[in-house]
């Protein structure tokens, strides 16, 4: 094991700050001569907004200016960054997304007016005077009465509430059809992924400033990546240009994808403070980001899937409804598209797939990007699918998938829904996780619980997820508006100190301490010497920031060949200074050496050499030794795994207690174990969370019901159980130079069905006849499941 | 109003108006901002401080209510040399935070229920956490980290 390099469980420098209180997120920031905004919010779903009169509210004290959607006229509305083509070939339905609501209210905890003020009481105050004539009109809430016949249109001036409806493979879709009529089963599932709210701890905030003297502008933001939301925000909204832009995200308190996107409150906070020559700052409240945060998940699903006479799984097909909301959120249109159909392949060798995916607009918050997004909706309906599929066919569900796996002498492995997988090794998991979880012991640990009155049940899922996010060419073709590349600077000081400056963006994955394990592991010098700086557009590269499981395989990559370039240039250096030749340079230990001579330089001697050049070979290098690069991965990296989960039920109240969870992944390798096992372990009780807890709830009016951590059950302490995590089977990536594939977003993708498919065994293997239960599986759905 | 109480062991005063939580005081008024606001409905426990050596939520109380209380936060947790106390290096050790919003109010909240239990159980560390809710880490490691600065054994998952 090594002491402090690649592999080593390296404690988190960052925790020094964050354990003392002197940690700084965005709302520790107070600038000077501070305004204060506070939002008015619509409390209906869905009205036209005749007039917002706010004469009485600007006479109150301390308002300095209310601003409506009038002050934003010729001011462009909140962009989205992905075009989703329909299966006829046409463009998505892309209404205009303003940053204050125009002529119409279309969500609960829309922006209609904002008021400026001295104070956050006095603004909220001020608020509460504004007067607004609205009328009413009928919500539009469920996905399929939305796009039915005469349903009321959320955009008047779109011709209906759907999006787009999407196939995929679309040429596929007849054979597909061939197969399930020869098929010998077909087993069909209906389910719903429930909708859930991302809940970071810290909630958003936003401080926008202005500088008279140069007319530039900085933004201060919860974000997760900060030069994505100047490009945005300042070319298609306020068009301010990069250079008189500066987006900084400082600690930020968990994003887990919904601090992705640029919020009309950050624009709102940049332009105000130009308006008012202030800073102008927002806080959220908790009870703001339940109903302005974008949501994730919400989508309703047919799945179906056809198997031979032997159970080789045949075809696949799905039929899905994926809630928008009431705008297109920033990325909100690839979600139920890219990141979920061309997952639908699995970890299995299903020959046809066909998806079909119809995007909703609803009088609902935007729903976008949660951790996973579209690879927890692909990985629960197919591995609940197959589940349902052995237990109709009488066969252990392990060994059903084992069946139909890809086998390891496979890979590379083209599926039928566009991607290719590089590596893995699906049965060395489906082994791990079945001997951690004592699979063989579970009648004896089940006898136990029946004869104390409980029903047990064990469930297993695998999952492949694809991430390190994105092949550009790739996702340009598929109507990404964005590269997605990383970039690095690696900054090597004259005495040998190293300075990264990333694009990446650490909202505790803890880059700050795994980054420089790599760089100094490649030198061969202590992590000690190398420092981290992210989240400042002022001070690093442009770079596309953390979400989809990438910063260690793109970002990582960045930095991996920058430093090749800094090692490749320190090189030159030594053999100038050693006279041997650059061919027989090493580099070992933070010391270069020449090939079969006992002669040796310091790091720290060429690096003065570079910047204090007296001797120094300047007709062929520059001085100094700082480069950049990008990285652009060739392809998505494909980590995966498999879940195993025993739960006890009790057959009274329906309550459902987890009693063991296993985690066996395959990342590939592994930076620093412990804080891979932490994403796990956090992905997990978040996708715990999702199948037993959490769910976002809409009356058919619209109105939010689970608006607060009074009514959106969160996963506390006593829901979650110690969750055994092991990433000992590796297939490394072969396309980047780490050989990693990512690991953030595992454990929440492959952990509700394994949970589900759990307690749906717990209940059969009492006599009971269900075969499905929604998400979240509360005692009281349990119960009425198991008493239908 | 002029409100005066003792944080971290000195005298300290400020502003209040009568609304204004004690959360709020200590942020905004102190620039104290180890303590930080995670929801609107005391539910979070992000902003966890002691109040005369009991654990309280600083946005259940209005600061006018701590005249003259003893008020440990976050900031006043380090040892006197400034080294983490045991409790915040086996945080850092088993890798008990990730993002370190919630870290402030567990490692309060932690202290409190050491005080009260020096050994607690697994299921004693899990009910008493239950006021703080944590997003990143499943709670794993911060219940192996209350663990670890008890001086008991660190659980490992179930078999």
């Amino acid at each position: 094991m090594p002491k402090d390099g690649i592999g080593a469980s390296v404690k988190r420098r960052e925790d020094l700050r964050f354990l003392t209180g002197t940690g700084r997120y965005t709302d520790d920031i107070n600038l000077a001569r501070q305004a204060h905004v506070h939002f008015l919010r619509a409390d209906v779903a869905h009205a036209t907004l005749n007039a917002v009169d706010t004469s009485a509210a600007a006479e109150m004290p301390g308002v300095l200016r209310i601003f409506t959607a009038k002050d934003f006229e010729g001011i462009g509305g909140l962009p989205c960054g992905w075009q989703v083509t329909d299966k006829h070939g046409q463009p998505m339905q892309e209404p205009k997304h303003p940053i204050m609501a125009e002529g119409k209210i279309r969500h609960v905890g829309e922006i209609v007016a904002a008021v400026v003020a001295e104070t956050l009481d006095q603004a909220r105050d001020a608020a509460e005077a504004i007067e607004l004539d609205t009328e009413d009109l009928p919500a539009v809430i469920d996905m399929k009465q939305a796009v039915a016949e005469g349903s009321p249109l959320v955009h008047d001036d779109l011709t209906s509430n759907l999006c787009y409806d999407w196939g995929f493979v679309e040429e596929n879709k007849a054979a597909v059809e061939e197969a399930f009529q020869n098929a010998a089963h077909v087993t069909t599932l209906e389910l719903v992924n429930n909708r859930l709210v991302a809940n970071p701890m810290e909630p958003r905030v936003a401080i926008g400033d202005y500088a008279m003297h140069d007319d530039s502008s900085t933004l201060y933001t919860t974000s997760q990546n900060p030069h994505v939301i100047r490009l945005l925000m300042g070319a298609f909204v306020l068009g301010i240009p990069e250079h008189k832009l500066r987006v900084v995200a400082p600690d930020v308190g968990g994003g887990f994808g919904t601090k992705i996107f640029h919020y009309a409150e950050e624009a709102f906070c940049t332009f105000a403070a130009k308006q008012l020559r202030r800073p102008v700052k927002w806080t959220s409240t908790r009870s703001e980001a339940f109903i302005s945060d974008a949501h994730g998940r919400d989508h309703v699903t047919t799945i179906q899937l056809a198997l031979d006479a032997e159970n080789n799984f045949t075809a696949l097909r799905t039929d899905t409804y994926a809630n928008m909301g009431a705008y297109l959120s920033t990325f909100a249109p690839s979600v139920p598209t890219w990141l979920h159909g061309t997952l639908m392949a699995g970890n299995y060798r299903t020959p046809l797939i066909y998806v079909n995916v119809k995007a909703v607009f609803t009088n609902t918050v935007p729903v976008d990007a949660y951790r996973g997004a579209g690879r927890p909706e692909a990985t629960f309906q197919l591995e609940r699918v197959v589940d349902k599929a052995a237990r109709e066919l009488g066969v252990d569900p392990a060994e059903l998938r084992r069946q139909n796996f890809i086998r390891k002498d496979q890979f590379p492995y083209a599926t039928p829904v566009a991607v290719e997988y590089d590596t893995g090794d699906y049965e060395a998991t489906l082994d791990k996780a079945m001997q951690m979880a004592d699979y063989a012991g579970f009648e004896t640990r089940r006898a136990a619980s029946v004869a104390k009155g409980k029903l047990r049940g064990i469930g297993l899922s695998h999952y492949i997820e694809a991430c390190g996010i994105a092949p550009s060419n790739l996702v340009g073709q598929l109507g990404a508006r964005a590269g997605l590349y990383e970039s690095a600077t690696v900054r090597v000081n004259a005495t040998g100190g190293l300075v990264v400056m990333t694009g990446s963006h650490s909202h505790g994955q803890g880059h700050e301490t795994s980054f420089p394990q790599v760089v100094a592991d490649m030198i061969g010098i202590s992590p000690d010497q190398v420092e981290i700086v992210h989240g400042d557009t002022a001070n690093t590269p442009m770079g596309m920031g953390t979400y989809g499981s990438r910063s260690i395989a793109v970002g990582g990559s960045a930095m991996v060949r920058a430093t090749e370039k800094i090692i490749a240039k320190a090189k030159k250096i030594a053999a100038h200074l050693m006279e041997a030749s650059e061919a027989d340079i090493e580099l070992k230990d933070g010391a270069f050496s020449v090939a079969g001579t006992d002669k040796s330089v310091a790091w720290g001697d060429v690096t003065l050499a570079a910047y204090v050049p007296h001797n120094y070979p300047l007709d062929d290098i520059e001085p100094g030794l700082e480069e950049t690069a990008f990285y652009d991965p060739a392809n998505f990296t494909y980590p995966s795994g498999c879940y195993i989960c025993e739960v006890e039920v009790d057959p009274d109240t329906g309550r459902v207690e987890v009693q063991s969870f296993v985690a066996a992944d395959d990342f590939g390798n592994v930076i620093n174990p412990m804080i891979v096992e932490g994403q796990v372990q956090g992905g997990v009780g978040q996708g715990i969370g999702q199948a037993l807890l959490e769910n976002c709830v809409y009356d058919a009016d619209g109105q939010l019901l689970s608006a607060s951590y009074m009514d959106y059950a969160m996963p506390r302490a006593s829901d979650l159980p110690m969750i055994d995590v092991d990433h000992s089977c590796q297939t490394p990536c072969t396309h980047n130079p780490l050989g990693v594939k990512g690991c953030g977003e595992a454990g929440a993708i492959g952990s509700p069905p394994a949970l589900v498919n759990a307690v749906i065994d717990a209940l059969q293997r009492d006599g009971k006849s269900v075969p499905h239960i929604d998400m979240p599986l509360s005692p009281a759905r349990v119960w009425a499941a198991m008493n239908a | 109003m002029k409100v005066t109480m003792h944080v971290n062991g000195r005298q300290v005063s400020g502003e209040a108006e009568g609304r204004t939580l004690l959360s709020a005081f200590l942020r905004e008024e102190l620039g104290l901002t180890g303590t930080h606001i995670g929801c609107d409905t005391s539910q979070c426990g992000a902003c966890t401080v002691h109040v005369d050596g009991k654990q309280v939520k600083s946005c259940t109380m209005f600061a006018a209510e701590a005249e003259g209380a003893e008020i440990t936060t976050i900031e006043g947790m380090a040892n006197a040399d400034g080294s983490l106390s045991a409790i915040q290096q086996a945080f850092q050790d088993y890798h008990g935070l990730q993002c370190g919003f919630c870290t402030p109010g567990m490692v309060m909240a932690a202290a409190a229920l050491l005080e009260e239990i020096p050994q607690p159980t697994e299921a004693q560390i899990r009910h008493h956490l239950d006021g703080n809710i944590c997003r990143c880490t499943g709670y794993h490691n911060i219940v192996k980290a209350i663990q670890a600065a008890s001086g008991q054994p660190v659980a490992v998952a179930a078999e």
